[in-house]
């Protein structure tokens, strides 16, 4: 460092870039090399091990007329659409309940909160637990006199998404909430005292107001749910394996079961970078919009 | 509550004070529409949320004739410890019958040696950002950023490649260094922003007083951000703890963490399902970030702020 005439161009820092080689190598290697090995590995014919035998677009020719992975694809925009609606909407509820200057709010907020400390797996195994149709609460509700009930969401193919969305929204609704109450405690107070002034209802002046002036957290909140929708893996898989049948398979799991089940590489790397493609549509937009509207404006 | 703090002169009573005219907040109703409303929903949708955590327990404390009669929310007729005993010491993922111990020394030695790496890396890739900018660090920085959207999926084979490629495919380190990497963007992140947002003649006043990088790393930086040191730690011990992905992939049967063992006993299709054994060692794997979480408290809630709020 403290050497006395100029230093090279490379050596000046020197410190400084020896410290950062684990990130570069992470940027380069993992994140950009492993990204590109995947999307070229998705052209060839790959099946136990990696080989370069390119075959076009053959594996996406068959990737998307392949029933599960159409399946996994449905279930994903089911379970994404209302996983986003229902975080957000529950979410701002929550944190607009507990914005009212009430009582024991750090309980409450404990109590919305501590399922983000659990596990996927442990959330969907409890939910699987819950929904159980013989013992769980359709067991209950039936033992108390009505016997035609019925709410078997994990045996059920046709419902099924929905007993993974309850599961999930269990344990993600609670970190939605904290972000929310962030917002609204970041809002000036004269905010709403001027609200009251001209005599705005309360729901008004939520919905007109202090939602428009949330828009970053609301924002925020978007990019974290739509991250954590593509990556659902493990839940799926701790509540119902993927069945009954195929009726509840994402494409994360697709993606892990052709590669390290079915001896199928291909597959696994032309699902994955169809997953890669989906994360793209949505975070170009958004970067777009955050970043590429403050330039104009 | 804010009229009692205002001194009453003496001999008035409570009717006196309302003569005098209104002082202070209007005082609320205990019980008034609007906070029967608050409350009610408030304490309905909190025992929606605990609804699971008590099933859990109730359920590990049973017997398997009073799970097979009765009702997942009754409690316990007769209280057993022994569906504990044999999750933790007896329960079987295919022939291992050694239960979740396995899986809880296995995720002991995952994750302790994940955050310690993760974080010392990450600090010093934060600070080396921060204060120390070299040419293109930034555009590493972006690229480092970016990468966290990208799903694991796409990356999950090739880094089985290389893991294979060093001969640490299938061990505990190899699990180490995949948590490291993909714990570097969003700790590199908190603690380049904390970094930052130091003052920075401190910075300049070590460089004038001659101390380098690592000196000013190890005698200024590391001993002023402890706070964000175990908001680190927090969301670290947390996100590892809980990881599945990573264990299935990149471990054996003898060397999953414990999730992924708490997952192969619970969905196991031989033999009778257990559902009592099933909860107890549900319960076993939630409780290391469980505890964790009850006892940073608002440091929680703070990792994760940091850890979600980007920018």
């Amino acid at each position: 460092m403290s050497k006395s005439e100029r230093p090279n161009q490379l050596f000046r820092n020197l410190n400084a870039k020896v410290a950062s080689i684990p990130m570069v190598l992470t940027a380069l290697v993992i994140f950009v090399g492993g990204s590109a090995w995947t999307v070229l590995y998705s052209f060839t014919n790959s099946k136990l091990l990696p080989r370069l035998n390119f075959v076009g677009l053959d594996q996406y020719y068959r990737l998307w007329s392949t029933p599960r992975w159409l399946v996994s694809i449905e279930n994903l925009l089911v379970y994404g659409v209302l996983s986003l609606v229902f975080s957000l909407v529950i979410g701002f509820i929550l944190a607009a309940l507990l914005d009212q200057k009430i009582r024991f709010e750090d309980t409450f907020r404990t109590i919305f909160l501590y399922p983000f400390a659990l596990s996927f797996i442990v959330t969907g195994l409890v939910w699987q637990w819950l929904l159980n149709p013989e013992f769980g609460i359709q067991g209950v509700v039936r033992g108390l006199g009505w016997e035609s009930f019925s709410f078997d969401p994990l045996y059920n193919s046709d419902i099924v998404i929905y007993g993974i969305l309850i599961a999930a929204l269990w344990q993600g609704t609670g970190l939605i909430m904290c972000l929310m109450l962030a917002g609204l405690r970041g809002i000036d107070e004269d905010i709403w005292k001027a609200a009251r002034v001209d005599g705005i209802p309360t729901l008004k002046t939520y919905l007109f107001i202090i939602i428009p002036m949330m828009r970053p957290v609301f924002i925020t909140a978007l990019v974290i749910i739509a991250a954590g929708i593509v990556k659902v893996y493990d839940l799926v898989v701790a509540q119902t394996s993927g069945g009954p049948g195929i009726a509840s398979e994402v494409p994360a799991k697709y993606v892990y079961d052709y590669m390290f089940f079915a001896q199928n590489l291909g597959q696994g790397f032309a699902a994955s970078t169809m997953m890669l493609l989906s994360v793209v549509v949505v975070i170009v937009p958004w970067a777009y919009l955050e970043f590429g509207g403050k330039k104009r404006g | 509550m804010a009229d009692l703090a205002v001194p009453l002169p003496a001999g008035t009573g409570s009717i006196g004070l309302e003569a005098s005219g209104p002082r202070g907040p209007k005082p609320r109703h205990v019980f008034s529409r609007r906070n029967i409303f608050l409350y009610g929903t408030l304490i309905v949708v909190a025992l929606y949320y605990l609804l699971p955590l008590y099933v859990m327990v109730v359920t590990s404390l049973k017997g398997m004739p009073e799970i097979r009669l009765g009702n997942i929310f009754s409690p316990p007729l007769e209280i057993t410890f022994e569906p504990w005993v044999k999750a933790w010491s007896s329960a079987c993922t295919g022939l291992n019958c050694d239960g979740l111990s396995r899986g809880f020394w296995n995720s002991v030695r995952i994750t302790v040696p994940s955050v310690v790496l993760s974080i010392a890396i990450a600090s010093v890739n934060g600070y080396a950002l921060a204060n120390w900018r070299f040419k293109g660090a930034d555009t590493f920085f972006v690229i480092l950023i970016v990468g966290a959207f990208i799903p694991y999926q796409v990356m999950i084979y090739p880094i089985v490649i290389i893991l294979r490629e060093i001969g640490l495919y299938g061990s505990l380190s190899g699990l180490v260094i995949v948590h490291s990497i993909f714990g570097m963007p969003i700790l590199t992140l908190l603690f380049r922003n904390y970094f930052t947002s130091m003052p920075e003649e401190l910075f300049r006043a070590a460089r004038v007083d001659g101390a380098g990088f690592w000196g000013i790393y190890f005698r200024i930086m590391l001993p002023m951000s402890l706070p964000i040191f175990v908001v680190a730690i927090i969301l670290q011990v947390t996100g590892i703890w809980n990881d599945f992905l990573f264990g299935v992939v990149y471990t054996r049967p003898d060397t999953y963490p414990m999730t992924v063992q708490l997952n192969n006993i619970v969905n196991s299709v031989q033999g009778v399902k257990e559902y009592n054994v099933n909860m107890a060692a549900t319960i076993l794997t939630g409780l290391v970030p469980l505890v964790v979480y009850f006892v940073s408290g608002k440091l929680f809630v703070r990792g994760i702020a940091a850890g979600a709020v980007k920018g």
